[in-house]
């Protein structure tokens, strides 16, 4: 028994850190800003040249068949680096949920998932929060209504929509699908979006898919988690490095005990929420029995706890951190939008409280 | 990542499972003189099976198998399933072991280890004074070479179950002329020589729980030479390991607190309705249950990191201060549950499960405290784990 990561594991954290580092530094992200999507296809390229793209995809369709865990890693390489990319649909719960659901046309778009060439969004905010009346109907064959807050869908050549919780279908974003509109968020290196269906025809319908969609949340549950846990990183570090540098009264500020201290809760809070999600993301595959309540738990964990650390690494900067010029805001903004993206805290204990029968079941 | 059990390890279960359905452990296992016999033969008996001791090398008096994580964890699994304390939570076997085992001399470790770990010989931890507590290093309690002994003179406050111990591993200063630091040795004192007087401190917890406080009260008391543990002068590195031992030995079982929390709000009603109904309850339960797992599988990382014989880093520095702050946030809960019926204590009427909530409300902020504050902790983290700055020195006044 060896409770840690592999040498494997962590040449894969290295290697996508340097590889982001060079290629897709925090400069680059701000240009992003300013483009329609900040999904920008040459980044995803790249991050599917380095085997990426199908990191969850079996080994005999175009991907690496890797674990969760792995795949945990390269999110939480991606939330530090604030790298916006399509993984989290397309990289993370796309494929799990075509792979648990099976069938030829799954295993089509798997192949095109896992090279990269086909990148897909999902659709799933009404799962577990329905606003604006939103929520997607079939009717003869063709979906009605809309989807909100659709994740990695603007830049995307299908969409995963979940229309209940036993079934979801796939469609085309070409001039025939739904109307995508991206909408404006405070975290501009995620795409989020609204989708209008107006009667689209569906590729696949998938029905008797409930385990799919749950695997698929909770997949896309322990990645966000890991995501956020990169950001944090980033933050901290930023932060501890600042309190190296930075002088006031004539001295260094993290000399100052109120600094320090911190610093040290940050920390304190990080380390073993780490510990957490490898231990989340390997039950994945290796307990999945165990995976139901650990995936609500660490993402709701690591939300709670990345809202504080994003916010007190912004004052360890002082007025500068709360600048644009000073880049943290990014990682602020993104650990902000994470923790709504597939289920805020509440509903995550909620759902908890459900799993072990501590609440009445909906 | 490899948490598979493999055909072995089902055996060794097996194994265990027989061993405590077999065996009945004593019904009170504490530190006092009355508990000895029970206690003793109870802990022999675990050190024969491998259930405690397990990584002491035999000639001291221990098992002498090699570190096995999955082991330790199925063994903690099983007595913790049947509600058994697997050994002797106290500062003995939990800190002066190790210390021995890295800088006792042979003599030493033949001596006193074997004992210590089958509860023969209960120890107290001598090191704070009136004051010096966080700011040990400036303790005062003297100790004068006198032939073959050192005599000591002094007080030392705060000492846990310094009226049950038969020895003390205590702090002293050997050279009042060295420079703060550098002046301290460490030394194993018998509690029964001539000269020491304990008194005992009440605590806040009361008659609750079975922890106790004590002022220790030093007049030319001798110790031999022999007793310095390290070289003398050096007690200031070796009082760091055994305070490194105690910060990482309060693993306190989170996960057997959140059932036991969890039992409760089942149970306590308000209004005829279980507290468990409350979405208010509920959601901060399962925010301690999120918590609760965090540091056990945090805890395993780290199980890991000390049988690899790998640093654990700022991620081992960090264990003290989140686990007592968790145990605390848990009773705290447990209080709220029972609203005013939670301020109940000294077994009077109406109170739940024996006070347990309410001192270990009380204990866990104890240990919040002792052992080194959450604010010290802080510091230690800051600077041995971030690399930030030291404070500076004071000015002299
Ligand atoms: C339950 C319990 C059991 C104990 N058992 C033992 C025992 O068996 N043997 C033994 O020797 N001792 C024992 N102690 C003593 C314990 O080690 C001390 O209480 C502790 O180290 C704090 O010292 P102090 O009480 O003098 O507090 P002080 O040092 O006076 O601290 C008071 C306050 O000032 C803060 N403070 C002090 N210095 C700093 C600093 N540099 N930076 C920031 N804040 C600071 C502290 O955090 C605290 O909030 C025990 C204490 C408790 C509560």
């Amino acid at each position: 028994m060896d409770f840690g990561l592999s040498e494997e594991h962590l040449l894969i954290e290295q290697s996508l850190r340097g590889f982001l580092a060079e290629n897709v530094p925090i400069e680059r992200v701000r240009e992003l800003r300013e483009a329609d999507c900040p999904n920008d296809r040459s980044i995803w390229s790249a991050l599917a040249e380095l085997g990426f793209a199908g990191v969850l995809v079996p080994e005999g369709q175009s991907g690496s068949g890797l674990s969760l865990l792995d795949a945990a890693l390269a999110a939480q390489a991606l939330g530090h680096g604030a790298t916006p990319s399509p993984f989290l649909a397309s990289g993370i719960m796309a494929p799990t949920a075509l792979a648990a659901a099976g069938g030829s046309a799954a295993d089509a778009w798997l192949e095109g998932i896992g090279s990269g060439d086909l990148v897909m969004g999902v659709a799933v905010t009404e799962l577990f929060s329905v606003r604006e009346d939103a929520g997607v109907q079939q009717r003869d064959g063709a979906l009605h209504g809309s989807a909100m807050m659709a994740i990695d869908a603007c830049n995307a050549d299908l969409l995963l929509v979940a229309i209940d919780s036993e079934t979801f279908a796939v469609v085309k974003t070409d001039a025939a699908g739904p109307e995508i509109t991206r909408l404006a968020t405070v975290d501009a290196t995620r795409c989020t979006s609204e989708v209008v269906f107006g009667g689209v025809q569906p590729e696949a319908v998938f029905e008797d898919a409930g385990e799919a969609i749950r695997r698929m949340l909770e997949a896309g549950r322990i990645a966000l988690a890991a995501d956020v846990l990169g950001a944090c990183e980033a933050m901290i570090e930023q932060s501890v490095a600042y309190a190296k540098e930075r002088k006031q009264f004539g001295r260094l500020i993290g000399s100052f005990q109120a600094v320090k201290h911190m610093c040290s809760e940050m920390i304190a809070e990080l380390e073993p929420a780490r510990s957490l999600l490898w231990y989340s993301a390997h039950s994945f595959d290796a307990m999945p029995d165990e995976t139901p309540l650990l995936a609500c738990h660490v993402l709701a964990h690591l939300s709670e706890i990345g809202r504080e650390i994003a916010s007190v690494s912004t004052q360890v900067h002082g007025g500068i951190g709360w600048t644009d010029e000073q880049n943290l805001h990014f990682w602020f903004k993104r650990i902000a939008n994470a923790r709504h993206l597939l289920g805020g805290p509440e509903h995550l204990r909620d759902q908890a409280a459900k799993l072990q029968g501590f609440a009445p079941a909906a | 990542m490899d948490l598979e059990f493999d055909a072995s390890y089902d055996d060794f279960r097996s194994e265990v499972r027989e061993f405590l359905s077999k065996n009945k452990p004593p019904k009170t296992f504490g530190m006092s003189e009355e508990e000895k016999p029970s206690r003793v033969g109870w802990l022999s008996l675990l050190i024969e099976h491998g259930y405690w001791a397990r990584t002491v090398p035999k000639e001291y008096g221990g098992y002498g198998d090699s570190p096995d994580l999955l082991k330790t964890v199925i063994m903690d699994e099983e007595f913790n399933r049947v509600g058994v304390a697997r050994g002797l939570n106290a500062q003995g076997p939990s800190m002066l072991v190790p210390t021995l085992l890295t800088h006792g001399s042979e003599e030493q470790r033949k001596k006193w280890i074997g004992p210590t770990m089958r509860g023969e010989i209960i120890w107290c931890q001598g090191y704070s004074e009136p004051g010096s507590g966080s700011d040990l290093a400036s303790l005062q309690t003297s100790a004068v070479e006198d032939g073959d002994d050192f005599i000591l003179n002094g007080q030392k406050i705060w000492t846990s179950t310094a009226d049950m111990a038969q020895m003390c591993f205590i702090l002293v200063r050997t050279e009042p002329d060295a420079k703060k630091h550098a002046g301290i040795s460490y030394i194993l004192m018998p509690m029964d020589s001539p000269g020491i007087e304990i008194q005992r401190l009440e605590t806040m917890s009361g008659s609750i729980g079975e922890n106790s406080f004590n002022q220790v009260f030093l007049t030319d008391v001798r110790v031999p030479r022999a007793n310095v543990v390290g070289k003398r002068g050096e007690g200031w590195k070796i009082a760091n390991t055994t305070l490194k031992h105690e910060r990482s030995s309060l693993n306190s079982n989170a996960e057997g607190t959140l059932v036991r929390l969890a039992n409760l709000m089942q149970k306590e009603t308000i209004g005829g309705v279980p507290a468990m109904a409350s979405p208010l309850y509920r959601d901060r339960l399962m925010k301690l249950q999120a918590r609760a797992l965090t540091m056990k599988h945090h805890g395993m990382r780290m199980l890991t990191c000390s049988l690899k014989g790998e640093p654990a880093g700022v991620a081992g520095l960090i264990v003290k201060l989140q686990n007592c702050q968790l145990s605390f946030d848990m009773a705290a809960l447990a209080l709220d549950v029972m609203g005013e019926l939670g301020a109940l204590y000294d077994h009077s009427k109406y109170e739940r499960e024996r006070g347990y909530w309410q001192a270990l409300s009380m204990f866990s902020l104890g240990l919040i405290i002792g052992g080194g504050t959450a604010q010290i902790q802080k510091n230690i983290i800051a600077e041995h784990g971030l690399g930030l700055p030291r404070e500076p020195k004071p000015a002299k006044a």
